[in-house]
């Protein structure tokens, strides 16, 4: 199923001004995102976890470019975003956002919405567009007459599936899912999901998917990134990292998902991290997990991990390393 | 009880859940629904298109004028001859009202028209531009505000006569600030809305983000801004004619009305209460259907 690389990112950077100085020079900065690199192959789906404020929105929205990266780059089928036409990978890039509640304009109809960018890249008119807006609209499992009401006549839900239509309307190859199900109820969730895998295999779509639901994650992803302030601290594929998870970040993480088998959950053991998530804009020193890792050697503190690959199974942690 | 496979039906799936039954309404309509529930609102806003009509065509059907003279018909009580009585020149009171009512509402709707141009461009390119721009726009506002109108039309009185002129340039000075300062506001919340970042990732350029996303989205502050700013012009130009700096005699303005009614309160109180009942069910009025616009547009506040 995975071909050729789609997406490559290489130590991408993002950092917020947080405090400057009269002259605008920054003195505090949120280093939201420090240092990423991933590539997505063609047709996979890259899951990226983590806790709130680790920076995955921010390495989504930096990548569509809704946010200038500080440095590094992104490359698209090998060409750098930045250089590239905008209007081509607008086309190209999509992306779904978090909370159907505000991701759709209240004053505009459903029509509209998802008409917006057949308007903007001038892809269809009059007929036509109508046209396209009610194969769209099929398309995500919404009838056609649905045109003309307006998003607050929708359940979260159908929104949602509005918000999937008008990312579909330009044909991308890739989507950025940004947490599109966590303002979902769980049995929404589910709907939502196989929409976007049924698309997948449709479409040929390839996503990214951002997300903080790890059983979740595990279903629709291929290969999963787990980020921690700001940096990749594990990257690989799907089913060797929940079976051997080597990062003690990524351990703690997923001994918490809950099983649903009440002989097995009453046993299960939960590492339990210690105090809270360290702020961003002054981060530990060396590796950034040491402060809440049960295995700290005193190299953590000095030397920041590398990234660092073995049989396609990469992971940043002095302690995995030996 | 036995229960046993057999007593178990899969639900077929229909299309129920795809199905909306309530009718389409749009924003507008919504809120016009809920406006006209609210009565108090609703009587505001008869009183002022009444108000209107009486302004705009009452004069047309009556003989005299505001400024026609009858000194035999001096300080007459209201009578069926003439409804609101005669001032100390004869004049007819009711007449000068109707006139007083075209003044407040003239400079209501200039007042409206400034808040509307100016205040919602001014505040839109200071929130969309933001950073520097931002800053520097609104510190211009800050200073303007600083200073009472009362003042600038003090100042102006020193380059211009006492006149409609000077109050309009001095509204033209003022009466945009708060408007401004609330689209401002307006357009910094929704810049950050999801559905605009939507909209940047789907290629919108600056002025279709602007029109279509930001302006229709801060539609409700505005109007209701724009109806709570209009009795406040009105009541500025009452007050400000009262004191002698605006309008001047044989003009009729509420407020000249209402202070020439002043001195001859003893004896004639009903040349003081006519203008002065005037002032007060306008402010009422706009104020009351002010109220109620807002309670109608600001979904946060729906049932």
């Amino acid at each position: 199923m995975a071909g050729e690389t789609l997406l490559e990112v290489r130590n991408l950077k993002k950092h917020f001004t947080v405090e400057a100085d009269i002259f605008g020079r920054p003195t505090a900065q949120l280093k939201a995102v420090d240092d990423v690199s991933f590539s997505i192959a063609a047709g996979e789906t890259l899951g990226l976890v983590g806790e709130s404020g680790c920076g995955k929105s921010t390495t989504g929205r930096t990548i569509i470019g809704l946010y200038q990266p500080t440095s590094g780059e992104v490359l698209f089928k090998g060409e750098n975003i930045s250089a590239a036409d905008k209007q081509v990978m607008r086309q190209e890039i999509q992306m779904i956002f978090q909370d159907p509640y505000a991701s759709l304009n209240p004053r505009m109809t459903v029509g509209d919405i998802i008409g917006e960018p057949l308007d903007i890249h001038r892809l269809a008119k009059g007929q036509e567009r109508t046209k396209r807006i009610q194969e769209l609209l099929k398309l995500v499992g919404l009838n056609a007459e649905h045109a003309n009401r307006f998003p607050h006549e929708f359940s979260g839900g159908q929104r949602q599936r509005v918000g999937i239509a008008r990312a579909l309307a330009v044909n991308p190859s890739l989507i950025i899912c940004d947490e599109p199900i966590s303002a979902l109820d769980v049995s929404i969730q589910a709907q939502v999901v196989n929409l976007l895998e049924r698309l997948q295999r449709e479409l040929g779509l390839t996503y990214l998917f951002i997300a903080h639901d790890l059983a979740m994650v595990k279903y629709i992803s291929r290969r999963v990134a787990v980020m921690y302030l700001g940096k990749i601290v594990e990257l690989a594929e799907t089913d060797k990292l929940y079976a051997s998870p080597r990062h003690p970040y990524t351990q703690a993480l997923l001994s918490a998902i809950p099983i649903p088998d009440p002989a097995v959950e009453r046993n299960r053991e939960r590492i339990r991290l210690e105090g809270d998530v360290p702020n961003p804009i002054n981060p530990p020193s060396g590796c950034r997990f040491r402060t809440r890792c049960q295995y700290a050697m005193a190299v953590c503190a000095e030397q920041e991990p590398k990234l660092t690959y073995i049989n396609g199974h990469a992971v940043a942690c002095h302690w995995a390393a030996e | 009880m036995q229960l046993t496979p057999d007593s178990f039906t899969p639900v077929t799936r229909d299309n129920a859940e795809q199905e909306i039954l309530r009718p389409s309404l749009t924003y507008w309509q919504d809120a016009w629904q809920r406006l006209k529930r609210n009565k108090l609102a609703m009587l505001g806003l008869y009183i002022i298109v009444f108000l209107l009509l009486a302004a705009v065509f009452g004069p047309l059907f009556s003989n005299t004028s505001y400024s026609d003279q009858n000194l035999l018909q001096a300080n007459r009580p209201p009578s069926s001859e003439h409804w609101f009585g005669t001032d100390n020149l004869g004049r007819d009171l009711f007449i000068r009202v109707l006139y007083g009512a075209r003044i407040s509402l003239a400079i209501g709707i200039v007042a409206s028209l400034l808040n509307f141009t100016v205040g919602v461009a001014y505040g839109g390119i200071a929130g969309f531009v933001g950073g520097r721009t931002d800053r520097f726009m609104m510190n211009v506002v800050d200073v303007l505000y600083g200073v009472p109108v009362l003042l600038y039309v003090i100042l102006l009185m020193v380059v211009l006569k006492p006149g409609l002129t000077n109050i309009f340039i001095a509204l033209g000075i003022a009466y945009w600030l708060q408007m401004a300062r609330i689209v401002r506001g307006q357009i910094l919340v929704i810049k950050e809305q999801e559905y605009v970042l939507a909209a940047r990732t789907i290629g919108a350029g600056k002025w279709r983000i602007l029109l279509r996303h930001l302006i229709p989205n801060s539609m409700g502050a505005i109007i209701v801004t724009m109806t709570l700013a209009i009795p406040d012009a009105i009541f500025t130009e009452a007050f400000l004619s009262f004191i002698g700096l605006g309008v001047a005699a044989p003009m009729a303005s509420w407020g000249v009305l209402a202070s020439e009614g002043i001195n001859s309160l003893r004896s004639y109180p009903f040349q003081l209460l006519f203008p002065a009942l005037a002032i007060s069910i306008t402010m009422l009025a706009f104020n009351f259907l002010g109220d109620g616009l807002r309670d109608a547009l600001d979904p946060r506040m729906r049932r």
